[in-house]
């Protein structure tokens, strides 16, 4: 039901977790092309097309993760979220933390929904494939202004 | 509905549809849910605003978990309840997830705009709708994790959880 190709940007600053998404994304139903910034400066660098990423796309879908080096998921969230080009990209937090005040917080700054991420493996796998059975099959994305 | 999840608090449902059938068809499919939920409906965008005000007959009703909610509405239409929420300091928090069946570019675009949590086409077929609801299921009531605001307390006049 969504576009035929899917673009995702996940920022992650975790190489296994970065690894271990990419594994679980290899079975997606849909054809997706998965970018990853490994921090807060690169994932804004890479939505502004800025430096080494000029000839970036326009994600369909952000996972992003809270707890980022140089500049914070949250700081992120907001940026996104206000910019009046990028906020209808649809935005999941994907993170380790489960505290409710972290997930009360993402919500108030429009984050699109709320995951954590399981410590263990076969769960981890199992968020990730369903992140792809729900967002990259049932939902529809905003079409305007993909590159 | 009785399994291991029957101990935690019911998740709390709204959804705003105007079509009995649609309605009808929702229930049933959230018969089979894994989790406990409680569904609520509101019939149109006006019944929708008393309900998370808690206004009216609608003065005992719970702050809900997720919100479905139909474009296409009588009284006041789904684009304009989608503004009221996510516009309120406490009530913005509350996942919204369009459920219409309008698959206009306009329509998706000015829903996220406006921040809806998601936007769902309902298929017109019976099983693809069934599908679309349990994948709601699925997702929305399985793996992500809501805002507990209040959910057992006296509703939404008092600060959220922070």
């Amino acid at each position: 039901m969504g576009p035929e190709l899917v673009r995702i940007l996940l920022v992650e600053d975790n190489a296994g977790d970065v690894r271990l998404t990419q594994e679980a994304f290899k079975d997606a139903k849909v054809h997706l092309d998965l970018h990853v910034a490994s921090d807060g400066v690169e994932a804004m660098d890479f939505l502004h097309r800025r430096g080494r990423y000029v000839d970036s796309p326009r994600p369909d879908l952000i996972l992003l993760d809270l707890n980022l080096p140089r500049k914070d998921g949250r700081e992120v969230l907001t940026e996104i979220k206000t910019d009046p080009d990028l906020k209808t990209i649809p935005v999941v937090i994907l993170t380790t933390s489960g505290s409710d005040e972290d997930i009360e917080h993402s919500y108030q700054l429009n984050a699109n929904c709320y995951v954590s991420k399981p410590v263990d493996l076969e769960q981890f796998l199992s968020v990730v494939r369903s992140i792809d059975d729900f967002w990259l099959s049932a939902v529809r994305f905003p079409k305007e202004k993909r590159a | 509905m009785l399994n291991a999840n029957s101990y935690a608090p019911a998740i709390q449902v709204l959804l705003v549809e105007d079509n009995p059938g649609d309605v009808r068809l929702t229930r049933e499919a959230f018969q089979d849910a894994k989790v406990h939920l409680e569904m609520h409906v509101a019939v149109d965008g006006v019944e929708a605003m008393e309900f998370l005000f808690q206004q009216g007959r609608f003065a005992d009703s719970p702050r809900p978990d997720l919100i479905l909610l139909d474009l296409n509405l009588p009284r006041k239409d789904g684009r304009e309840v989608l503004k009221e929420i996510k516009g309120h300091p406490t009530l913005k928090s509350i996942p919204v997830v369009i459920l219409t069946t309008s698959a206009s570019d306009v329509d998706i675009e000015s829903s996220y705009l406006l921040h809806a949590n998601c936007y769902i086409s309902k298929p017109v077929d019976l099983e693809g709708f069934l599908t679309v609801v349990r994948s709601i299921d699925d997702f929305w009531l399985s793996v992500v994790r809501l805002p507990i605001g209040e959910r057992h307390g006296t509703g939404i006049s008092s600060n959220p959880a922070r």
